[in-house]
């Protein structure tokens, strides 16, 4: 992709803190009016490109650019075209919604006028008005991200940031939030967001990165990684060990995955597509070899499943990294 | 207005709204000082009175209006370090903002809260006797001076917060820091009195150089060097603090 064609060009960008190497040169691009999903486990790097591309955070090497401004040279320029919404939600407690979306519209330089009709526009889009006038403080997560997220559209940046919006959310809540966010994507901005969850990216990015220990190991729209994942895993649960290897074989045989087996839970598992029929073939397949099974069950992939499929290494342990 | 003055109206605004809602940190700012002015005034009064060469209500109570400043000032860092925890930091650094407007709106208004409790101080004062002969110019110049001192303390805490980063730690170590130096001044009790070592340090440190000019101003007697011993520390306090708030504040965003 050319550079001036993307509204986020990353170019080999390096970030240690101290010892620990959060970005070992990672490269990533999106063309404007794009989602685009960073995707891995806790303490991938995720969030340090996500402070690296918002000027919070001053990368070792590599270079970042927004809309053509280099994030360390022309920092207070990309300020003026991006928007932030984290993990933690980054809004005044004490303050109500109106009045934190009020402050930010100040602060974005918005005059009185339209800072007020941009207000209650989103107040209006985002469903607050039940609750406009209450402090942020008695709010339920849900809500306290929803009002996140509008603090961060109320200049309607051109480039949106999103660190894991859903994390801890109910159901509901996060296709609310998704729904918001597909909407601003509609609107035009491009949007980098950042997930654990394989699902949310499959919900709303165009191209989706595979991050892991600071680098892009994949990259794809999410059918093209699917199809090369495989869509579903079948786990099966037999009656007795000694009929691991045989089940193993079996499985491998009849759907071409490779079989992961689990000595201690007695269970044989195979990556596989969606194919229909899959479950079915596979319990015929098994009942003809004489295998014992107690269970069977098809379950989504989670983001293990994705990181076996391209590092061929489980996921790097879990540390909440900033 | 400038870019700046709207971004520290709005933010001053935003720390006016925290007190309404939590009036409760007005009161407690107000309680304090008075129940140190009464014990003073009416349980300790009586014996140190007799060593002032003033009436100890007219002694104390510019004492009791510096105090307020000085320990008011720790609310301003607390209020910084609120905002480091909350992440509610890194969305203001990541907005087209200057670099100064929160740290400086957290100042503003700490500054203007403590104005209204050392006007209510001040009122408590002459309810218990205090007797101002100030001018109106020297009140002015009082106010002027408690003003730049207040600055001076802001930016003790704000750099306080800047280092310690926890609203607890802010507050604990600020209070640790400068209720010690209001009590080792000439706040209560007149320095002549105190053995040599205290003295020494009493006399030569920055809230005795303001108690001493905010006392001479409003009760019309000669000021002399107090004045600009009490301007000299307030503008030293800030230079060498200034600089060093920058780079912490700079040194977070290589984070």
């Amino acid at each position: 992709m050319r550079p001036e064609a993307s509204a986020i060009a990353v170019e080999g960008l390096v970030k240690s803190y101290g010892r620990t190497a959060a970005l070992r040169g990672l490269t990533m691009h999106a063309a404007r009016g794009t989602v685009v999903c960073l995707m891995g486990p806790n303490g991938a790097g995720k969030t340090t490109v996500i402070r690296v591309l918002s000027t919070l955070t001053r990368p070792d090497g590599g270079t970042a650019m927004v809309c053509g401004h280099d994030v360390v040279q022309a920092a207070g320029r990309v300020r003026a075209l991006i928007g932030l919404t984290g993990q933690d939600a980054a809004v005044d407690e004490h303050l109500t919604a109106m009045e934190n979306l009020w402050l930010f519209a100040r602060l974005n330089g918005l005059a009185r006028r339209l800072a007020r009709s941009r207000v209650a526009e989103l107040v209006e889009a985002f469903d607050l008005g039940p609750v406009a006038e209450r402090p942020v403080r008695t709010y339920s997560g849900g809500l306290r991200r929803r009002v996140d997220l509008a603090a961060a559209l109320v200049a309607a940046p051109p480039v949106l940031f999103v660190d894991e919006p859903t994390t801890g959310l109910d159901p509901r809540s996060r296709r609310t939030l998704w729904e918001l966010i597909r909407a601003r994507a509609r609107a035009g901005s491009t949007i980098l967001l950042t997930t654990q969850y394989l699902e949310e990216g499959d919900q709303l990015a165009d191209r989706i990165y595979v991050v892991d220990q600071g680098r892009a190991v994949a990259e794809g729209t999410p059918d093209e990684l699917k199809a090369r994942i495989g869509g579903e895993r079948i786990e099966v649960t037999l009656a007795h060990p000694a009929a691991l290897p045989l089940a193993a074989a079996e499985l491998e045989t009849l759907l071409g995955g490779r079989p992961e087996v689990d000595a201690a839970a007695l269970t044989v598992s195979v990556l596989t597509d969606d194919r229909p029929g899959v479950l079915s073939r596979a319990v015929r397949g098994l009942d003809e070899a004489g295998v014992d099974v107690t269970d069977v069950r098809l379950r989504r992939l989670t983001l293990d499943d994705v990181f076996f499929a391209f590092t061929g290494a489980e996921p790097a342990a879990n540390g909440h990294r900033r | 207005m400038t870019a700046v003055a709207v971004e520290v109206t709005s933010l001053v605004r935003r720390n006016l709204i925290h007190l309404r809602r939590r009036p409760e940190l007005l009161v407690f700012s107000i309680v304090e000082p008075v129940v140190l002015v009464l014990l003073f005034r009416y349980v300790f009064g009586g014996a140190v009175g007799l060593s002032t060469d003033l009436a100890y209500p007219d002694f104390m109570v510019p004492g009791i209006l510096v105090q307020t400043v000085t320990l008011g000032s720790i609310t301003i860092g607390a209020g910084l370090a609120q905002d480091l925890r909350l992440g509610l930091m890194d969305r203001f650094r990541s907005l087209p903002i200057s670099r100064v407007s929160v740290v400086a709106s957290h100042a503003l208004a700490g500054l203007l809260r403590s104005s209204v409790v050392v006007l209510v101080m001040a009122l408590v004062g002459v309810a218990v006797g205090f007797r101002p002969a100030a001018s109106p110019s020297q009140a002015l110049l009082a106010l002027i001076l408690l003003w730049l001192y207040g600055v001076a303390m802001a930016w003790v805490t704000l750099t306080l917060a800047l280092i310690l980063r926890s609203v607890e730690a802010t507050e604990t170590i600020g209070l640790g820091l400068l209720f010690p130096l209001t009590m080792l001044s000439s706040a209560f009790v007149p320095i002549e009195t105190l053995p040599g070592p205290l003295r020494a340090f009493a006399d030569h440190q920055p809230v005795t150089a303001a108690i001493d000019a905010t006392r001479a101003l409003l009760l019309d007697r000669p000021v002399g060097g107090d004045l600009w011993a009490a301007v000299a520390w307030s503008l030293a306090i800030v230079a060498v603090l200034a600089p060093v708030t920058a780079a912490l504040y700079q040194r977070r965003i290589g984070r």
